[in-house]
């Protein structure tokens, strides 16, 4: 099948994604505006890495930078030892860009065949066609489509050059949930043939559920980088509730582990950075709470903690640094 | 890597295309029997020595092949209003096979319009010998390579609204300045002007009927000037045109 291509490049899986102190402005109308302010990011080859953050937060301007189609006003990024229109010339990059339509007048499987050409070990167009599920609409004229459609033909086009990076900006953006559902079903089968992939996405379940490792972005910075496990256990990760209606909330947030408690009137909820510790410190004190409940916050909840109050100046200190 | 498959699909693209397609080849040729029909025995039109049908032959087809080169632009900018531009870039697609693509494909439209208008010429009585057309085909494709780049450049730089109202106005212009509506005096002002546009020099093909050679050592100077410098800029336009637009 495509054994050759991945032979040809295997020396690369030794080498790694480098971006190095990257700094980005663009004009804006009252001086430039910091979009990136100054990120280290490595990443393994293999390794699936989704780059969360809210808009805004510099996450698109991150990954034109890892493309080549920004150059960044500081800082370096290494794509396998090259420089990123290196690999993007040498083939090793498949892209699905956040914007964008495709062209008109062409079959989708004319289309996929005319990107094909352009790689030197591209896929078979109908293995690319069949994985990303559009082999029943191969025949249909490209201007046809509808917003999953075209979604999932993009994704064949960022496919079909079979790449070892694969870089993918809110992919899910226009998709249903079936559809996102069997998109993140490929987008693993691809993974799992070795190959490093980048996603940008504000679906945080997404993160989730489908990558390795998360690098929270906000205000172009990075706020968290670590296994998204991690990332959750940043912030008050578990929630005790209980039924509790004479404790004080001032002493109950003072309780080991506890980060806040507030109370909704018999029931108190304590937000947790040891939920261990903190159960047995209200069992102690208060054998006669009831209904207890302990729950994992989603990252939902971390990502809101993380960025909401993110400085304006670049930041330093990372909490996790993650290179598994 | 096969850069022919990817022209292949390119020209399949702009074929398939029909509304550009039947307008772009459609234009000139209403044109040309509205204006030449009118003056269909006129031997000598203007005092160039010239039939008035050959002479808006040539006209028109320089009108038509000049849209047709400068259309490939109206393309391109509909491509980047889509981001198909940013997509072509993480690819190892040379800008040497992509400006060929462009060149060729605006070259194929501009042939068809040429050819359209040669056959609506012959059906208004315009006769040259097999030699005469080929040299006069010949000069008309090498005043056009000036506007290929000319296409790409105004592509990656005008939005596709904007291109619209650019092309047009441009064009007309153009075909104004250079003697496609009417023939140029032989001095004047316009005629100074004139001397320094290769679309000028398109219509001026039109003057191989007489025998001589119709290009003095002055087009193609201008030709080569203009061709030099629209492809530094073009390829300026496309190397910087990688953002979201």
């Amino acid at each position: 099948m495509s054994a050759s291509g991945i032979a040809a490049r295997a020396p690369w899986r030794a080498s790694e994604i480098q971006l190095s102190g990257l700094v980005k402005s663009f004009p804006g109308p009252d001086g430039p505006i910091e979009a990136v302010r100054g990120i280290d990011v490595g990443i393994s080859a293999g390794e699936t890495l989704a780059l969360l953050g809210p808009n805004g937060a510099g996450k698109s301007t991150t990954i034109d930078m890892l493309l080549g189609l920004l150059t960044p006003d500081a800082g370096t990024v290494s794509v396998f030892g090259r420089s990123p229109s290196e690999a993007v010339a040498e083939g090793a990059v498949g892209a699905m860009l956040q914007t964008g339509a495709l062209i008109r007048d062409l079959s989708v499987r004319e289309l996929v065949a005319m990107m094909a050409s352009l790689y030197p070990a591209p896929m078979p167009v109908d293995e690319v066609l069949a994985l990303t599920g559009v082999s029943e609409i191969a025949s249909q004229r490209t201007n046809k489509l509808s917003g999953g459609q075209t979604q999932r033909v993009r994704f064949a086009v960022a496919l079909v050059s079979n790449p070892e990076l694969l870089v993918l900006d809110e992919p899910t953006v226009a998709m249903d949930v079936e559809g996102r559902r069997s998109f993140w079903t490929t987008m693993r089968e691809f993974a799992a043939r070795g190959k490093t992939i980048v996603f940008a996405t504000h679906y945080l379940e997404e993160a989730d559920a489908y990558a390795d490792r998360a690098v929270l972005m906000a205000h172009g910075g990075i706020v968290a980088d670590g296994p998204t496990t991690e990332i959750r256990a940043m912030v008050g990760t578990r929630t005790i509730r209980a039924t509790l209606p004479a404790a004080d909330t001032g002493e109950l947030g003072a309780l080991p582990g506890v980060t806040a408690a507030e109370r909704h009137g018999d029931v108190v909820i304590l937000s947790c950075a040891d939920s261990d510790a903190a159960i047995r410190a209200l069992l102690t004190a208060h054998s006669d709470a009831r209904d207890i409940e302990i729950t994992a916050a989603g990252l939902e909840q971390a990502f809101l903690a993380l960025t909401a109050d993110a400085p304006a100046e670049p930041l330093t200190g990372k909490p996790a640094q993650g290179t598994p | 890597m096969n850069s022919l498959v990817y022209m292949r699909y390119e020209l399949l693209r702009t074929l398939r295309n029909r509304r550009f397609f039947v307008l772009s080849l459609g234009f000139p040729l209403v044109l040309y029997y509205l204006i030449a029909g009118s003056n269909r025995n006129v031997k000598d039109i203007g005092g160039t020595g010239l039939s008035a049908p050959l002479y808006f032959m040539v006209g028109l087809a320089s009108f038509g092949t000049m849209s047709a080169m400068l259309s490939s632009g109206a393309r391109i900018a509909a491509e980047r209003a889509v981001g198909w531009n940013r997509q072509l870039r993480i690819t190892p697609l040379s800008p040497r096979t992509y400006f060929r693509a462009k060149v060729l494909t605006a070259y194929m439209m501009a042939l068809l319009s040429l050819f359209a208008l040669y056959i609506a010429g012959t059906t208004m009585g315009v006769s040259l010998e097999a030699d005469q057309w080929l040299k006069m085909t010949g000069l008309i494709l090498i005043a056009l390579v000036p506007f290929g780049a000319l296409g790409i450049l105004i592509g990656h730089l005008l939005t596709p609204d904007s291109i619209g109202p650019a092309l047009g106005g441009g064009i007309a212009l153009l075909a104004f300045v250079s003697g496609t509506w009417f023939p140029i005096p032989s001095h004047g002002f316009l005629h100074d002007i004139a001397q320094f546009l290769p679309s000028y020099w398109l219509v001026q093909a039109a003057h191989i009927a007489e025998g001589a050679h119709p290009w003095p050592a002055r087009a193609w100077i201008v030709i080569a000037a203009w061709t030099v410098v629209l492809s530094a800029l073009a390829a300026r336009a496309y190397r910087g045109d990688t953002g979201r637009v």
